[in-house]
């Protein structure tokens, strides 16, 4: 195992006129795909962003700021990282992270852990590409800690080619500590999705606040599994799971979300809405749980084709049905 | 005026559900013209919109629609939208995630999913500006629950106004809208006349007529007076007299007294 921290970017590298080294071409093609997928590589290669970028089981970059630290190892097979924000900090950029792997064939495996600070706040912008994949497994075990009062943001975005040919399965753990916020957005709308089988579990304290929203668009044999369980255990912890998925073809989506209401005051809802066509399959399994007469959990769940009214609407503009419905989904996924 | 209709309706019928929704429907809007259909609550007026459009469910059991010479009778929305017919929907669908700038350029003559030029940005803020919304306010702003009902009412016919339609049918522009006065929705109304957008404007106000050049009074799903606005609205406040009577008393009974009541 090597241990890695700060590395320069090739660009700079290549701007001192040195001999660009031998990851280099992995990272620009790694950037490329970044940048394909909707990442902006520019902000990635500014001094002030801390940035981890990994390709396959290679730590391309690893870039610390003050009040913000990366422990990288690299494993046969992937990454071991901790990424620490110290407690009190406020982290004003983005955080940059970026994992990949650019070969069709392959396996990647990342496990992360997040250690927030208590009354911290940082906001993580993650980028998942596997632009070439026909054969790659992309595996993710992280566990995130957020401490009192501190406050995350982790939006991730996921592009898996257009192949199909890909699982990825993460697995995340979070723990949100009294007072502590922890919002998620994970999006996978451009390109196949593969098999995905997303697994969520949040520890909710009293106080604190979890969100979480996923957006993801299954076709020809996409297969889309969603698992999250919220716990509101502290008095008046708050979540809300949002669920946005589209399937078209033959795609299936199985969406299965539990909020437990524990304490008194806790508060959760969870919302899905799952947009099937064409010989699609859509599964929604919400479970309630309260075991406080004082908690409140709610849901709600639309699983079915397009408005017709929402579809009249946008033809009547002169959009044919195709057209409609990729603006409504698309909408929902904005 | 042009002696060529831009819609002809011809005999028009309706059942749904074994009930008679629009009956021998006839009526003639011409180019540039701003018509009224004036009639009570359940009188088939947004029935007659839905048939003109296209929509699913009330496709015709009798009669012919023309636009511009040519019949659209079978034609699904989408192909009447192209030839130049719209219509603002009296209660405007929801889009989630979907920017206000991006939902009243859809209608516009560019494909729906590339970058809004210079020249499409100047014409979606100036619909915005026609309906008394600032763009710096709303143009990012999501098409869905987050306005208010006489907000999304107004960014409906600001779509509908940034398409430049060769027709426009406004199915209850007047109601529900917030701020926009009925001087101001007149006045809408004929800066899209004066634009070239013949108007089918739908309402049960006699007073919107004013902004009209022609009026049909509409009845249990038929026709009853189509003439210049004032006589329209004399008609019609006059309870459709003696029109109804002629026709006796059964089933106009229960339709009689609601239009008086509302001419008051």
């Amino acid at each position: 195992m090597n241990a890695v921290t700060a590395v320069p970017t090739p660009s700079v590298l290549h701007g001192r006129g040195a001999a660009p080294p031998v990851w280099a071409n992995d990272l620009d093609s790694l950037m490329e795909a970044y940048r394909q997928a909707g990442g902006d590589p520019e902000a990635i290669r500014q001094a002030n962003v801390a940035t981890l970028v990994v390709s396959g089981s290679q730590v391309l970059m690893a870039h610390d700021i003050a009040g913000l630290r990366f422990e990288a190892e690299e494993l046969p097979q992937g990454v071991k990282a901790r990424i620490i924000v110290a407690p009190g900090v406020t982290i004003e950029r983005l955080v940059h992270l970026c994992f990949g792997l650019l070969p069709a064939q392959g396996r990647q495996e990342i496990i992360a852990s997040y250690e927030i600070g208590a009354g911290a706040k940082v906001a993580f912008l993650a980028h998942c590409t596997f632009p070439n994949a026909v054969q790659v497994e992309h595996v993710m075990d992280a566990d995130i800690h957020v401490g009192a009062g501190a406050t995350m943001k982790y939006t991730e975005s996921h592009y898996h080619g257009e192949n199909g040919g890909i699982r990825v399965i993460p697995k995340t753990r979070v723990d949100v500590g009294e007072n502590g916020r922890f919002h998620t957005t994970f999006s996978l709308s451009h390109g196949r999705v593969g098999y995905m089988a997303i697994d969520y579990e949040l520890d909710v304290a009293a106080g604190g606040v979890a969100e979480l929203t996923t957006k993801v668009y299954g076709h020809a044999d996409d297969d889309v599994h969603v698992r999250e369980v919220v716990r509101l255990n502290g008095r008046d912890a708050r979540g809300l799971t949002k669920t946005r998925v589209a399937v078209r073809d033959r795609a299936h989506s199985a969406i299965h979300t539990v909020t437990e209401g524990n304490a008194a005051g806790a508060v959760g809802h969870m919302d899905c809405t799952e947009i099937v066509r064409d010989q699609a399959e859509a599964q929604n399994m919400p479970i309630v749980l309260v075991r406080n007469d004082e908690a409140r959990v709610t849901h709600e769940a639309a699983i079915g084709s397009v408005s017709k009214k929402e579809l009249e609407t946008l033809m009547s503009r002169g959009l044919d049905e195709d057209e409609a419905v990729d603006v409504i989904i698309r909408g929902m996924f904005n | 005026m042009n002696t060529q209709p831009l819609l002809e309706v011809q005999n028009l019928s309706l059942n749904r559900d074994g009930r008679a929704i629009l009956q021998n429907v006839n009526l003639r809007v011409y180019p540039g013209q701003v018509h009224a259909l004036l009639g009570i609550n359940g009188s088939g007026k947004s029935s007659l919109a839905y048939a003109l459009m296209g929509c699913a469910g009330y496709q015709p059991d009798s009669g012919r629609i023309w636009f511009d010479g040519q019949e659209i009778t079978g034609l699904p929305i989408d192909e009447r939208a192209r030839l130049g017919l719209t219509l603002a929907w009296q209660e405007p669908a929801r889009f989630e995630g979907l920017p206000v700038g991006s939902y009243l350029s859809l209608g516009m003559d560019r494909p729906h999913d590339a970058a809004l030029s210079k020249t499409d940005r100047e014409r979606v803020q100036a619909a915005l500006a026609a309906v008394n919304m600032p763009a710096k306010t709303y143009l990012r702003r999501s098409v869905d629950a987050t306005l208010s009902g006489g907000e999304r009412k107004r960014i409906e016919l600001a779509a509908v106004y940034a398409m430049r339609p060769r027709l426009a049918i406004l199915d209850e522009p007047d109601s529900g809208i917030d701020t926009l006065s009925l001087d101001d929705i007149r006045a809408l109304l004929r800066r899209m006349a004066q634009n070239g957008t013949a108007v089918l404007l739908i309402t049960h106000r006699d007073e919107m007529a004013a902004a009209a050049d022609m009026a049909s009074i509409m009845c249990l799903g038929t026709i009853l007076f189509t003439g210049e606005t004032t006589a329209a609205q004399a008609f019609y406040r006059n309870g459709c007299q003696p029109h109804l009577a002629a026709l006796g008393e059964q089933p106009w009974n229960g339709v009689i007294q609601p239009i008086k009541e509302l001419a008051r």
